[in-house]
């Protein structure tokens, strides 16, 4: 099961280990992705932090963390080709992140909210 | 007097009622009594000829040094350079944010970028910055961006200006600077000099013409894990080795004795490249290469954007908008026109006469203060009128380009002569 | 094709001088070890080639000289020819700023004065003609309100307040001269809501550092509040900061001074007609009230020092001189007045056919948005200004300010004909139409260009910039 941030993250998480992306409605905000880059594994972050960027040809964002704690691997694939991040957001994930404080997941949306928020 | 409205007294009138207003004072009626002023108190308006007459008078009153340089060099500039550069379809468009209508812009840029990467032998260069000073400036954000890292080294001996810009740049930005000394020789001495710095800044030839020991510079900053940065003049790379073989990450410039003129001090362009890694980095302005929607002919637009000021905002790599493409299109015309062979020529007649004048005044008994190489410039132990003045060491700053013709220098050595036994009485 | 594909080995487009005095080794002087091995690889050309080179690029340009630039907030106004010939003027460009004083008196008196008709145009006390752009010009400003607060003991002042409709460089210039920015939201009227201003500087509290402010703002809105906005960021410790780039729409009007700012950038290639140049170079002279004055560049023992090498953009600066000069007093607040007196009018001819969010009055410039048109007819605005290229104009100003969605920043400028006005209107109004009837032609404008529409998504994935 996914969680979703109100900053366009989505996490799965797996043995107390989450693996983020950004969500679909993040990319078609974004328009055609050229460049993402995600902070090296060993970062410790807490929940709400910038793990990273994603840049479209006219727009930028921030990629937060959705949950507290250390980044553990890196995704290299979106990097080499970003179009993946538009083509397919729910397969390309980010980064790995182990999770320091679980509960943090209680605070963000299911998908069903989140598509609600999405729409407003 | 003067007027560049286009549209006679009556035709505005009738645009006015168009809107339903009798005076143009409704335009207005946004603009609060309180902040509204009377009438500024400017000098009467001037017609063409009167405006001529006055501006002709000032300009007589300026005096053009012959060997005075200091940053800022008296060559010569092929008369295509102003003739290309005064083509009205540069000088009046701005900015190419549409780009089908304008490649004539972004191609130069593009040539720009690519001239300065073969002269500096670094991998990314921008659209131009506005100057060598702010250039560097640049230079220790993105170095202390990189490194994460709060101190700057800056040699001695680089031009004040640069220097003063440096710690303007610095002290509002959370850095510290500190100045490398220049030993006897006038060259840089790192050996007291801290480690944990973000960059290490060298220019070379330095402020007093010198040659610095550019390799062994970069080799003790790479060391130190820090960003070696290279402020070289770009005409000088016609003859010098160039920064990004020298080990420099980082080289910036200005570009001014690439076909602008001196100007007083403006407006010219600086330059700023870097290795590859330093890519998104890079402030401002750059031109990419790319092809039509679906396939078809090349052209050139504005890339790597979302470093900039007016999509990331507060996140942006620098604010810099507006920089310096006229003055950037003179260098790049120009070393068009002169090419390899050209540039070398140029450097080397600029050296060989900078050799002739030092070892004329040699003979009189002024001596030049540093014995190292240098290139187009050289400081003395003797201040001497028409040279720049040089406080610290005492003495005066001689720059000799490709221009100054033998007569020239044989009549300043003259006139350097008679002040030194002046002097000495 | 750039000038490295029509290089062609040993071709040569100038030749230096003959040396005339014995020419020394080379390494003898600057040093074998310090030679350079393999010369750059620089185009070589003749000077014919470079002439056509060059000149067929320019053609690929459109400038002011070329037609019609309403590009908005950026006045692109013509640039009279007397000053780009007086500005050339050998005495000018071979003075030297390292040269003493009295080689340079021209010089010094013109920039001397120049300083002292932008302080009587803006009603400051000062100016630095040093700041090169107007970017450069906001980072200056925004450093002595930084070295102001610092000598008073305030250092811990850093939060600046920033409309959300600001041109980007002021977020950009604040964090550049270390200050954290919290953006201020425009309200329904596209105006600075002085309670919503008030909440933020109370929320800033002891760190506010104060308010950057352009007036009239982007939209092309005079902030009417604005001596009220001056008043809570007073009364708050802070200071106010003009972004001079809208000072087209004011001269003799009001004044910065007056309306309360303490410090100020000017672009003096947009209000006072020096040539943009294809992006610089500009000039933005930071002009400050008494509380800032001894703090600018070039100042005594409080001035936040050099910003840049030697005194500031001098060439441009001859060319606003000229202008000043040329138009007196009367002639400045006329221009406001034509520049003022043309958007209002297009203005008025465009608001049926494009949504005007902030109503029929407008200052120097005004923004409209196709959003609705988009959503019927799915023509955006980048579309229309495609389609207005192959109309012969250059478009405004599109996706900026991001507070109105598909907007177009029109900016007309006072030295337009009514004519002139008339033809884009014309261009404008039928563009609409063809959004309805023909939306697949604006899709694919323009075609009258030397290229359509280029990539930029493929320019930034893979960037290619420099000729391989």
């Amino acid at each position: 099961m996914r969680a979703y941030s109100k900053d366009h993250e989505w996490i799965g998480v797996e043995g107390g280990v989450g693996t983020v992306g950004i969500t679909d409605y993040a990319q078609a905000q974004l328009g055609d992705i050229v460049f993402c880059e995600t902070e090296p594994p060993g970062t410790v972050l807490s929940a709400g932090e910038t793990a990273g960027a994603v840049e479209s040809v006219k727009a930028a964002s921030d990629i937060f963390s959705p949950v507290s704690g250390e980044i553990l691997e890196i995704n290299d694939a979106p990097a080499e080709d970003p179009s993946l991040l538009n083509s397919a957001p729910d397969q390309t994930w980010l980064f790995k992140i182990r999770l320091s404080n679980p509960a943090e997941l209680d605070a963000l949306m299911d998908e069903n909210d989140y598509a609600d928020y999405c729409r407003g | 007097m003067g007027s560049y409205i286009p549209a006679a007294k009556r035709e505005r009138e009738k645009l006015l009622g168009g809107l339903g207003m009798t005076s143009a004072e409704e335009l207005f009626a946004a603009v609060p009594p309180e902040c509204r002023i009377g009438t500024m108190n400017l000098p009467p308006p001037l017609s063409e000829p009167e405006l001529r007459r006055e501006l002709e008078a000032l300009a007589a009153d300026n005096k053009a040094p012959l060997f005075i340089g200091a940053g800022l060099y008296d060559h010569y500039i092929p008369a295509a350079v102003d003739a290309l550069c005064s083509l009205p379809e540069f000088v009046t468009a701005y900015t190419p944010y549409q780009p089908e209508i304008s490649q004539g812009t972004l191609t130069a840029i593009f040539e720009f970028q690519t001239a300065i990467c073969r002269l500096t032998g670094l991998d990314a260069a921008n659209a131009s910055m506005y100057d060598a000073a702010t250039a560097a400036s640049e230079a220790m954000l993105m170095s202390a961006a990189q490194t994460k890292r709060k101190h700057v080294i800056v040699t001695a001996a680089t031009h004040p200006h640069i220097k003063e810009t440096l710690r303007t740049y610095a002290r509002f930005n959370g850095l510290t600077v500190s100045e490398a000394p220049f030993d006897g020789r006038g060259q840089a001495a790192l050996d007291t000099a801290p480690h944990g710095a973000a960059c290490v800044i060298a220019q070379s030839p330095n402020f007093f013409g010198v040659i610095e020991p550019m390799r062994g510079i970069s080799a003790w900053a790479s060391g130190a894990g820090a960003v070696p940065v290279a402020v070289c003049d770009p005409l000088s790379l016609g003859i010098l080795e160039s920064p990004g073989e020298m080990g420099f990450a980082i080289a910036v410039g200005e570009c001014q004795p690439l076909g602008s003129p001196v100007s007083f001090g403006g407006p010219h362009a600086g330059y700023l490249a870097a290795k590859e890694s330093f890519l998104r980095r890079l402030p401002g302005r750059i031109a990419g290469e790319t092809g039509e929607v679906g396939g078809g002919k090349r052209g050139f637009v504005l890339t790597l954007q979302a470093r900039e000021q007016h999509i990331r905002r507060e996140k942006a790599t620098s604010n810099i908008c507006s920089n310096a493409a006229l003055s950037a299109l003179r260098a790049t015309v120009y070393l068009a026109l002169l090419g390899p062979e050209g540039l070398r020529e140029t450097a080397a007649l600029c050296a060989q006469k900078a050799a002739y004048l030092r070892a004329k005044l040699q003979e009189t008994g002024i001596k030049p203060l540093f014995d190292a190489s240098y290139f187009r410039e050289f400081a003395v132990d003797t201040v001497l009128d028409g040279a720049a003045a040089l406080e610290n060491p005492r003495g005066s700053l001689i720059a000799v380009t490709e221009k100054r013709t033998k007569a020239e220098m044989d009549a300043f050595t003259a006139l350097a002569l008679s002040q030194k036994k002046g002097v000495s009485i | 094709m750039t000038v490295y594909e029509k290089s062609a080995a040993g071709r040569r487009g100038f030749i230096p001088e003959p040396c005339d005095v014995p020419a020394a080794a080379l390494g003898a002087i600057v040093g074998e070890e310090n030679l350079r091995k393999t010369p750059a690889a620089l185009p070589e050309m003749s000077e014919i080639d470079t002439v056509r080179h060059y000149t067929a690029l320019a053609k690929k340009n459109f400038g002011v000289d070329t037609g019609f630039y309403p590009l908005g907030s950026c006045t692109m106004k013509y640039n009279p020819k007397i000053n780009e010939q007086l500005a050339s003027l050998p005495g000018f460009l071979s003075a030297h700023p390292f040269a003493p004083d009295e080689m340079n008196r021209g010089c010094l008196r013109l920039m001397a004065e120049l300083e002292r008709m932008l302080c009587a145009i803006c009603g400051m006390e000062a100016f630095s003609l040093q700041p090169a752009a107007g970017a450069h010009g906001e980072l200056t400003g925004l450093m002595c309100m930084a070295a102001y607060f610092a000598k008073q003991g305030q250092s811990h002042r850093n939060v600046i307040l920033i409309p959300d409709s600001a041109h980007g460089t002021n977020p950009a210039s604040a964090a550049q001269a270390g200050f954290s920015v919290r953006a201020v939201p425009s309200g329904r009227d596209g105006l600075v809501d002085p309670a919503t201003l008030r909440e933020a500087a109370e929320a800033a509290g002891g760190a506010l550092v104060g308010l950057m402010l352009t007036n009239p703002n982007t939209l092309g809105l005079f902030e009417k509040n604005i001596m009220e906005v001056a008043g809570i960021i007073h009364g708050a410790g802070g200071l106010l900061y003009y972004d001079g780039a809208n000072l087209n729409a004011v001269m003799g009007v009001t004044s910065p001074g007056a309306m309360g700012f303490d410090v100020m950038h000017l672009n003096l290639h947009k209000t006072f007609s020096a040539p943009h140049g294809g992006g610089g170079p500009g000039a933005g002279p930071v002009g400050a009230g008494k509380l800032l004055a001894p703090f600018l560049p070039g100042g005594g023992q409080d001035s936040i020092g050099r910003v840049r090498a030697y005194r500031g953009s001098f060439g441009v600066l001859v060319r606003a001189y000229c202008y000043i000069r040329a138009l007196g007093a009367s002639g400045l607040r006329e221009a406001s007045e034509s520049a003022v007196l043309n958007a209002n009018w297009l203005l008025n001819r465009l608001s049926g056919a494009y949504d005007a969010p902030y109503g029929e009055r407008c200052m120097h410039e005004f923004v409209l948005s196709a959003a609705a048109m988009k959503e019927q007819t799915g023509v955006s605005a980048m579309d229309i200004a495609k389609g207005l290229i192959d109309k012969g104009f250059h478009p405004p100003t599109v996706y900026f300010p991001t507070i109105v969605p598909e907007s177009l920043m029109t900016e007309p400028t006072e030295t337009e004909s009514p004519e002139t006005l008339e033809a884009f209107a014309a261009a404008m109004l039928s563009l609409a139409e063809d959004a309805k009837r023909n939306p697949e032609a604006l899709h694919s404008a323009p075609v009258t260009t030397p290229v359509g529409r280029l990539d930029a998504t493929a320019a930034a994935r893979q960037p290619i910039i420099k000729s391989r």
